[in-house]
């Protein structure tokens, strides 16, 4: 189990490598109710003038939480996460969840790790930017 | 792509209003639908003995979780899912959606066999443009989640979509 005292700013997190099959992506739209035609629909306008369906926003937001939460482990909790939607990402092709401690500090008592989180596509480029705030008992 | 967007005191009339409660019932099946849809491993979110094992209370729901309501036709979207009643009404007219971007704060553990009243807020209308994709409307809206039984707010998120 990780501990507060394990961690060190500027650890990398263990990567997270996924490459989003439309099966998946389907399967995101039955469990977080985002029936959105543009992430499984090549005939939707919007995907049309794209030139595809895209991976949702909140799929790459969620495997960023889960990401965090697979290094925390069940000894720590996620008090914030969040991102921003920078790049598209497309079905079958990988991306990276990564993240890096930036701060570690002891808070009225309450032990929070600050990490930069972010997906990356093949290219290198930052497409989901974001943050988390992770609090150990 | 819209070549001219501006808001009108109609549209800026709207911030600030709140939607009436909804329930967010947070169940085993869903907990379980959302971290495989996910892709999640972890036997926490799918197996009650071992999460109630790692010390939960039963399934917990990823901090990502929220966002997926209680959906009932024809006072939801078909699309989105999310109810549709009473929330702040901005005519924009425009066609294209894109998330902006999400931030989420969970003040307790939330797991499977909570159930959660969400009010949605209107924080801020603005617009903004960019190369690829014309004029757009940024809408940023924040969701409080209040245990029903506690009555305490247990988690936050703020959401931008992108209207273009």
């Amino acid at each position: 189990m990780l501990r507060f005292d394990d961690i060190n700013e500027g650890d990398a997190l263990p990567e997270l490598r996924k490459t989003p099959t439309l099966q998946n992506l389907v399967k995101y739209s039955a469990g977080s109710g985002d029936f959105n035609p543009l992430h499984h629909d090549y005939n939707f306008p919007q995907a049309k003038q794209i030139g595809s369906i895209i991976v949702h926003g909140r799929f790459k937001y969620a495997s960023l939480g889960e990401l965090v939460s697979n290094w925390v482990g069940h000894g720590g909790r996620i008090l914030e996460i969040s991102c921003q939607y920078k790049g598209m990402d497309l079905p079958n092709k990988e991306f990276v969840c990564r993240g890096v401690v930036k701060k570690k500090s002891i808070e009225g008592g309450r032990k929070v790790v600050e990490v930069d989180v972010w997906t990356e596509n093949a290219e290198g480029k930052k497409t989901t930017p974001g943050s988390a705030v992770v609090v150990f008992p | 792509m819209a070549e001219q967007f501006e808001l009108t005191d109609d549209m800026r009339a709207q911030i600030g209003k709140k939607s009436p409660p909804w329930d967010y019932e947070v169940t085993t099946t869903s907990v379980r639908m959302f971290a495989r849809g996910v892709g999640y491993t972890d036997p926490v979110y799918f197996d009650v003995e071992a999460a109630r094992k790692a010390g939960y209370r039963s399934l917990p729901a990823p901090p990502t979780y929220l966002g997926t309501p209680v959906f009932i036709p024809g006072r939801c979207s078909d699309t989105f899912s999310g109810p549709g009643e009473g929330l702040p009404r901005v005519d924009h007219g425009l066609k294209g959606i894109l998330d902006g971007g999400t931030e989420t704060e969970v003040f307790e553990t939330i797991c499977a066999g909570d159930n959660l009243v969400a009010v949605q807020e209107l924080i801020d209308l603005k617009v903004g443009s960019s190369a690829s994709i014309g004029k757009m409307l940024i809408m940023t809206a924040d969701t409080s989640y209040t245990d029903k039984a506690t009555g305490k707010l247990v988690a936050r998120q703020r959401a931008q979509v992108i209207y273009y």
